[in-house]
């Protein structure tokens, strides 16, 4: 397959997302959206040891890698996920996946023969 | 973390209609396990001990795999790191992070249940993921050819 492969675009895009994913912090507020929904900096600062500004730059750095977008609701920013490219960075695991799914295949052939 | 296990690891669960003792030869014997992994290893599969194997991959010349045993538990445990994918010739990779490839071994009345897990893909970077997404695509393409050719023959 050519570096132009179907495969290759989808990891082209995913490699911001993991890159982005690489952070502890990050990835509890990624966890939090996806199980709570969309929330306002307010309550994704509650109760949190990193000051507003920090969670605020964090959110910037996933908005920058796609994986969540804000809206404006009256006076208050408020954060949600954006499922697609959450989707982009499985794709890599998926294909790892496969690999693994072929080479179990040979093992079982070769001792079962 | 659920979100994190997801991203991090990967696992595989099967059922081999064969004794556990066969299974456990398959992957602790050198040999047997070049044989069905595809790509011919020389070294020794024991407790700290490193194996290497070199093949041809298309487009990018001889490269280089390599494999450092951690665990070796006859008939039960297997384990060893590598850096998947590092295929890029003319790149040291020794001083990355591996991801921990895990083999369990139980027996069911059916043969053997053979558990895989790989792990650690968190702390792989970005930049290499992205690179081994496309060395994998190229790779086992060729693979399958391999497997064809010595089917067929």
């Amino acid at each position: 397959m050519s570096l132009h492969s179907a495969g290759w675009r989808e990891v082209s895009r995913a490699a911001p997302v993991f890159a982005a994913l690489g952070d502890e912090t990050r990835l509890a507020l990624v966890a939090r959206l996806s199980s709570e929904g969309p929330l306002s900096i307010t309550r994704l600062t509650a109760g949190s040891a990193v000051t507003r500004q920090a969670i605020t730059k964090h959110l910037d750095v996933l908005a920058t890698a796609g994986l969540v977008s804000d809206v404006w609701r009256g006076r208050e920013r408020i954060w949600e996920l954006e499922p697609e490219q959450m989707e982009a960075a499985r794709a890599y695991l998926e294909h790892v996946s496969k690999r693994w799914d072929e080479a179990l295949g040979r093992l079982k052939k070769f001792v079962e023969a | 973390m659920k979100l994190h296990n997801s991203t991090d690891r990967i696992e595989k669960e099967i059922v081999l209609r064969a004794p556990r003792t066969r299974v456990w030869h398959a992957l602790a014997d050198v040999e047997q396990f070049s044989a069905w992994f595809g790509i011919k290893l020389v070294g020794s599969f024991a407790p700290g001990a490193r194996a290497h194997g070199q093949f041809e991959l298309a487009g990018h010349g001889e490269v280089t795999i390599e494999i450092a045993i951690e665990r070796m538990d006859p008939e039960s445990r297997m384990s060893f790191r590598w850096h998947p994918y590092a295929f890029e010739p003319g790149v040291d990779y020794s001083s990355e992070p591996t991801t921990l490839v895990e083999f369990q071994l139980e027996e069911v009345a059916e043969g053997t249940r053979l558990t895989v897990v790989e792990s650690g893909f968190d702390r792989i970077p970005a930049a290499r993921r992205a690179e081994a997404f496309h060395m994998n695509d190229a790779g086992w393409a060729e693979q399958m050819e391999n497997i064809a050719r010595y089917v067929a023959s």
